[in-house]
């Protein structure tokens, strides 16, 4: 089992310097929330349930949305993927 | 005073700062540099790859520091004792032991996170509240925005042309998905004292809930249960009932209503006092505050 989270953890490290790294921001917002994700099931493994059900509902739910929706406003959505190809 | 405000203003704007002659006949640029605009200078100079070094030494200054705080905390957590261990300083402590000893009978929270956080702390989860009510308010001050006329007769045309705009494949998922959430949300909600969850995390849920019907089903059918006369009324009701219920407990020194005494057992609902309804005000005034969010980003009005 604690292998599990070691490999958790190494996903965890990757995601967060991912997230900066990325130039496209809507794949970095993805990453995110792949982030929050993964933190909700190392809160689970770590027992304590309660954080894990908040993390994923505000870090993987609502910050996500809201993220998504400044970048709709800002009109940053298909720079990213212009730059891309 | 003025001639330097103007100098500012032309080091900002990019007016050009002319001076007159004596003889007033002609007038002298005394300054080339400033014709331009600061920022169009400033972009200029990253078009031509002048900032470059700079911008190489930020990174390279940046990556530094992090590493630096980095390795500061690693190093802090190798001072950190061993997780779950039997001689912790966390079970070694008078409070802590009194806390975990008494605690299911005290509050009758067999969550005892829930018995934590909403009885003996909850001055500390009022003050959550709080802030999220400031959060809350502030978002409203910085964007919220009556739409005039001419806009909105817009907004009613472009909903009666664009009626299909919502995806079918969003709306009949969030038929099937928008229900079962809200009861998910209630559940957790209303079982914050009896198993993990609680009020932030079922108010979340339910705000998240919410979210998926606006998105799904248009503004104006959302319009029609819950407006900003609702947010308003339900955060403030629920905030105010927090803090008197909160306060009572406080003043009379009491943790418990006169109930019957089914304290502590898993699957009684009506039990450990205030804490169902102090779960239930806080979930409402985080729901409320998390549509209001996503409400305001997306179309500046709840």
């Amino acid at each position: 089992m604690i292998y599990i989270q070691y490999i958790l953890v190494i996903f965890l490290v990757i995601c967060a310097i991912s997230v900066c790294v990325t130039k496209n921001l809507l794949v970095s917002l993805i990453i995110f929330t792949a982030y929050s994700l993964v933190m909700s099931v190392i809160w689970l493994f770590i027992e304590s349930p309660d954080l894990a059900i908040t993390e994923a509902a505000v870090g993987a739910g609502i910050t996500s949305i809201l993220f998504f929706i400044t970048l709709v406003k800002v009109d940053k959505m298909d720079e990213g993927e212009a730059k891309d190809d | 005073m003025i001639s330097l405000i103007d100098t500012l203003k032309s080091f900002v704007d990019g007016a050009p700062v002319k001076k007159e002659d004596d003889t007033k006949l002609t007038i002298k640029k005394v300054s080339k540099h400033h014709e331009t605009s600061f920022t169009e200078r400033v972009t200029s100079m990253i078009e031509k790859g002048e900032s470059k070094t700079a911008r190489s030494a930020y990174t390279v200054v940046a990556v530094i520091m992090a590493v630096i705080i980095i390795a500061c905390l690693i190093y802090t957590v190798s001072f950190l004792p061993h997780f779950g261990g039997a001689d912790n300083p966390a079970n070694s402590s008078e409070v802590v032991k009194a806390y975990i000893e008494n605690g299911i009978h005290d509050t009758g929270a067999t969550n005892f996170v829930a018995g934590m956080i909403l009885n003996y702390r909850a001055f500390d989860t009022l003050g959550e509240s709080s802030v999220l009510f400031i959060a809350a308010t502030t978002v409203i001050i910085l964007l919220f925005r009556h739409k005039t006329k001419e806009e909105e007769k817009i907004a009613t045309v472009e909903e009666e042309v664009y009626e299909d705009k919502h995806d079918v494949i969003l709306r009949h998922g969030a038929l099937i998905l928008v229900p079962v959430t809200l009861m998910f949300g209630v559940y957790v909600l209303f079982n914050g004292h009896l198993s993990p969850g609680g009020g932030f995390s079922g108010g979340t849920i339910l705000g998240a809930a919410l979210i998926l019907y606006n998105l799904a089903f248009g503004d104006k059918s959302t319009q029609k249960f819950f407006n900003y006369n609702i947010n308003k009324v339900v955060k403030i009701s629920a905030l105010t009932f927090y803090a008197l219920s909160q306060s009572y407990m406080f003043f009379t020194g009491a943790n418990r209503l006169p109930i019957p005494d089914i304290n502590g057992v898993a699957g009684s609902l009506i039990s450990s006092g205030f804490i169902l309804p102090l779960n239930i005000g806080v979930g409402f005034e985080v729901a409320c505050t998390m549509f209001g969010f996503y409400s305001l980003f997306d179309r500046e009005e709840i």
